[in-house]
């Protein structure tokens, strides 16, 4: 029997073609394996085989992100591949976002199985699990060698056509199976279970959307007060408080009264994962100091609380975030704070 | 963060590059910006034209601080 072929989507950085610098190539396809593929071709050996690998740079396929995956859908459809294997991204979001929209677009145009790899946290996982098995991964790229098995094991299973359960994260579809009890005998066992404060699991989970309700507008901007917060990182040179690249365990406080504006010599990014040139030379890209004083200046806006917070969002906890906004928004809120501006990266 | 911050009763506007993510943490007000690494800012521009974006940007920002909303809105123009 021939086997089965396999196109693999990774980042730039994973092809070999460069990090940050290189977060901007466009996509492009090579025949056969390209970095981390190898690793799975031992694991596939007998069942399949990566025909052909595309990559794109990962800035480029989350700011273009439709003219991009057109092109990678193009690449991917041109090896008539029978499964699309994504990443493994861990927890870098933007290379998750990119495997999740590759998964979508492969799922919708070509009708074959995805399986990738991702962290549960990566924003490209709640986005996109639907498209595709995606087995969870670590966080960092350090879990490559457990991740490899886990996502050749599932391949495997898709490729033959099993029923697959488990070892994925939902993709939130239902499932129809033939269950031993029917299903009001099942209903009146978890009834009784929880009358009698004993543990059930409900066959069918309401799901949990976290949103927040908007609060009201400002009236009127001339008279409020605004604070500047930031999880791309910026910080003062020499990044006093030492506010980790990725997975920020902490985020900082800094007066903001005697800067007008940020120069190479006041400021500079904390951020790993995104190339800090931009942010290094010029911090009012990443935190609008400059024009917000300004706008203090001419009344176009009332008042700026006098301090900014900043942390890192590369690969950070959703936890360690809420506490770190929760810390920050009683500290605004002290100062009689009416509005914020938070810019992200 | 975005929306810990709006949970204790202050609005806040986000301003980001990849608005998808903005929208799946469930930012309420979001203006898309520029680029990921320099999201209020474009180094291609000479440093005047550059300010103007990072004051238009900032504009549209207090606007969306200043427009009531009932469910997550991205402001686009």
């Amino acid at each position: 029997m021939s086997k089965f072929r396999i196109v693999h989507y990774i980042n730039q950085f994973y092809a070999g073609i460069g990090g940050e610098d290189k977060a901007d190539v466009q996509p492009e396809k090579r025949d056969g394996i390209v970095g981390p593929g190898m690793a799975f071709r031992g694991a596939l050996a007998d069942v399949a085989e990566i025909v052909g690998t595309v990559f794109c740079g990962d800035n480029y396929m989350n700011d273009h992100s439709e003219e991009a995956c057109a092109t990678v859908l193009e690449m991917i459809r041109s090896y008539q591949p029978d499964l699309v294997l994504v990443g493994p991204a861990f927890n870098a979001g933007r290379y998750g976002m990119a495997c999740g929209m590759v998964a979508k677009m492969v799922d919708e145009n070509l009708h074959i199985p995805v399986v990738g790899g991702i962290y549960e946290e990566n924003p490209g996982a709640d986005m996109y699990r639907r498209y595709a098995y995606f087995v969870p991964t670590t966080n960092a790229a350090s879990g490559m060698r457990k991740a490899v098995p886990e996502m050749a094991a599932m391949v495997k299973k898709v490729l033959a056509g099993e029923e697959i359960r488990d070892g994925y994260l939902k993709k939130g579809l239902r499932q129809n199976y033939f269950a031993e009890e029917r299903g009001s005998k099942r209903a009146v066992d978890m009834l009784l279970k929880k009358i009698n404060g004993e543990e059930f699991v409900t066959e069918y989970p309401m799901p949990v959307f976290d949103r927040v309700e908007p609060q009201p507008a400002i009236k009127d901007i001339t008279k409020a007060r605004i604070a500047l917060v930031s999880s791309g990182g910026p910080v003062p040179k020499g990044n006093p408080d030492h506010i980790e690249s990725s997975s920020a365990s902490k985020f900082g406080k800094y007066c903001l009264k005697d800067i007008d504006d940020f120069t190479p010599e006041n400021g500079q990014t904390a951020h790993g994962g995104y190339d800090p040139v931009y942010a290094n030379q010029d911090l009012d890209r990443v935190l609008p100091l400059d024009v917000v004083k300004e706008m203090v200046r001419d009344g176009e806006i009332g008042s700026l609380h006098d301090y900014w917070y900043a942390t890192v969002g590369n690969g950070t906890a959703v936890a360690s975030a809420k506490k770190f906004a929760a810390a920050i928004a009683e500290q605004l809120l002290a100062d009689h704070v009416d509005g914020v501006i938070l810019t992200s990266t | 963060m975005v929306k810990e911050i709006e949970r204790h009763g202050l609005p806040v506007v986000h301003m980001c590059t990849v608005v998808p993510i903005s929208l799946t943490v469930g930012a309420n007000r979001i203006v898309p910006t520029v680029a990921i690494p320099y999201p209020l800012g474009n180094p291609a521009l000479d440093p005047a034209e550059e300010k103007e974006l990072r004051r238009k940007l900032v504009r549209k920002a207090l606007r969306a601080l200043q427009t009531e909303v009932t469910e997550q809105t991205v402001f686009t123009d």
